[in-house]
């Protein structure tokens, strides 16, 4: 009885019933196929490397060792690096998070003059640059080379940002707000700090994110611009290990048993190091997600 | 309307230009910092770009060098390998717009239609993630994945069959597979956002009249979501066209080894390739140049079909 019922229920509602199961099953076998890869690399970065050679690690590790993580932490150029990161990443994005905000304020202002001009030469630069050389040169010309500061500045305002932003100040907050401000007598300086930037938090955090992945994910900027190994950001350490393949001899350290065993070592040590390396945003944006979808909707719907 | 902007006309005119600017000085000081780094970082190279049309030498600098035409683009054009690097950089893009493309707006369809908040939620967390990773790290993963020596790849593979393992990443004719295919993987999910955002601003007394009046979700999601999502798109494509020949460079530089360069070696590798390891500034510089314009060329050609097509344009 309770089974024809249920039957007849389904069978009225069929094509949108079996359209939100078919979707549903098929979104979870997406999500399961994207966070494989990263899963894996997860459990092969605790595992025994013949055991995933052999490839026996698929759904959980096998033989647990830690030894991947201690040749890693060992290493002097991942853990500078990693220093270097943390400081080239805070520093960028303070500087490039003020400037995107305070242009996009500015320039979502209908009553500056000259705002369409300068969306203009803003514009210009995402199409159009002098290239890879002419910025080398002109970046070496104002002696910034090796310094945080060829990391930063010559990335100049990120206009993309720099749109979305201002996107975000014309739709969101209402126009009455400035005019009473001043009518209050508040100049425009205290307006931009007293009302704008406490109602901009959303697209703020979205901004502090977007800035902060790009800074931290860097490497070709500082693989031109700096030349001294012990300013290398973490990204340019793991080039050499993952890219390059170079295992260095304090992380190889006392190891017995030839090359089929150093060749064992070093994939390990390649998992450790992509765990290593990738895990800082990977846990930093799930926190700002709300604020960030929130923040990216407001600046994007009504654009 | 006309006589609207004849009125705020004769506001402006009203107070002289001069004195609007000087009521908005705090706006100009605040701008500043920007325009000059903008001078500085983006407008000086461009005008450096003339040393593609001169021999530069440090001592002369971008001013003083020597000019000698077009004997740059003349020695590229000429060498054997110009041809392959530009179809390469073409192929790469199509084909990456081709695949990249239309996937991120089925998915936020898809997203869009999931009943379950939760669930919802935590899907698209997990979609985003791998657009977090750098590319670096991404290379670094296809490499082990893709290695012949215990790679997963060729583990499933000869779980399957296969005889011999393969070094895909040697492989010149694997390289834009791998490539596409783990562009879709890093930002499928992330390019879903926008799409995202837009449906959730579609009016829902629309849905809900289109369910009074019958429309299952296939019919409504064709009817009333996808209608709603052109404008977006058309934006969204002539941005991807505009950018594509400039953001290829990393990856193709990390999975390029010396035996796939045959599909591997774009416009942009070779432009690093010839100007920072052998420094080769102007002939460096002018095969920059050309890939510039042949995609400012290509942004305005999709620009204006769009325009024509269905009256959404970004310039």
């Amino acid at each position: 009885m309770m089974k024809t019922q249920k039957k007849r229920k389904t069978g009225k509602l069929s094509s949108d019933k079996l359209f939100d199961i078919c979707n549903c099953v098929f979104l979870l076998l997406l999500v399961l196929i994207v966070a494989y890869p990263l899963y894996y690399v997860l459990i092969a970065s605790i595992s025994d490397p013949y055991e995933v050679y052999a490839g026996k690690t698929f759904l959980l590790p096998s033989k647990i060792t830690l030894e991947g993580y201690a040749r890693v932490f060992k290493e002097k150029s991942i853990a500078l690096g990693y220093l270097n990161s943390i400081y080239y990443t805070v520093l960028g994005t303070l500087v490039s998070v003020a400037l995107i905000i305070t242009t996009g304020y500015c320039v979502s202002k209908k009553t500056l003059p000259f705002r369409k001009t300068i969306m203009i030469f803003y514009v210009i630069t995402m199409y159009f640059g002098g290239g890879l050389i002419p910025t080398y040169l002109v970046v070496a010309k104002t002696g910034l080379l090796n310094s945080v500061w060829s990391l930063i500045l010559p990335g100049g305002v990120a206009v993309y940002n720099v749109i979305v932003a201002r996107t975000y100040f014309e739709s969101s907050i209402p126009e009455e707000l400035y005019e009473a401000a001043a009518i209050d007598g508040s100049s425009n300086l205290g307006t931009f700090f007293k009302i704008a930037l406490p109602l901009a938090k959303p697209i703020l955090a979205v901004m502090v994110i977007f800035t902060m992945v790009a800074y931290w994910n860097d490497w070709f900027t500082a693989l031109i611009y700096m030349s001294e190994k012990n300013k290398y950001p973490l990204q340019l350490a793991l080039r050499q290990i993952l890219i390059q393949s170079q295992a260095t001899a304090t992380m190889m350290g006392n190891m017995d048993g030839g090359y089929a065993e150093a060749n064992k070592i070093t994939e390990l040590i390649k998992f450790a190091s992509i765990v290593v390396g990738a895990v800082p945003m990977l846990i930093a944006y799930p926190f700002v997600q709300k604020y960030f979808e929130k923040g990216f909707m407001a600046g994007a719907v009504k654009g | 309307m006309g006589k609207e902007r004849k009125s705020s006309a004769a506001v402006m005119s009203k107070e002289g230009l001069g004195r609007r600017i000087l009521k908005h000085w705090e706006f100009y000081l605040l701008l500043l910092p920007g325009i000059l780094l903008t001078i500085i970082f983006k407008y000086i190279p461009i005008y450096g770009v003339q040393i593609a049309f001169r021999d530069y030498n440090a001592m002369d600098g971008f001013f003083g060098s020597p000019w000698v035409g077009l004997k740059w683009f003349q020695r590229f054009f000429g060498s054997y390998n110009s041809v392959r690097m530009i179809r390469n950089t073409v192929l790469l893009s199509l084909y990456s717009i081709l695949w990249t493309f239309p996937i991120p707006i089925i998915l936020a369809l898809l997203i869009n239609q999931i009943k379950n908040k939760k669930f919802q939620r935590v899907s698209q967390t997990i979609l985003y993630a791998p657009h977090f990773i750098s590319v670096m790290i991404l290379c670094g993963m296809l490499r082990i994945f893709l290695s012949p020596y215990g790679g997963l790849v060729n583990v499933i593979a000869q779980a399957l069959g296969a005889t011999e393992p393969i070094s895909f990443i040697d492989s010149a004719s694997a390289f834009r597979t791998i490539y596409i295919a783990s562009s879709i993987w890093q930002d499928a999910g992330w390019g879903t956002i926008i799409y995202i955002a837009t449906l959730s601003s579609v009016d829902a007394t629309l849905h809900e009249a289109a369910k009074v009046d019958g429309a299952n979700t296939l019919q409504r999601i064709f009817h009333i979501d996808i209608p709603e999502l052109i404008p977006v798109i058309v934006i969204q494509l002539i941005m991807s066209f505009g950018n594509l020949m400039n953001v290829g460079f990393e990856k193709a530089f990390l999975l390029q080894t010396s035996l796939n360069k045959e599909t591997s070696e774009i416009i942009a590798t070779y432009v690093y390739e010839q100007g920072m390891l052998k420094a080769m500034y102007s002939f460096s510089t002018a095969v920059g140049l050309f890939n510039t314009v042949v995609n400012i060329i290509l942004l305005l050609v999709v620009n204006k079909v769009c325009k024509k097509l269905s009256n959404v344009s970004f310039i």
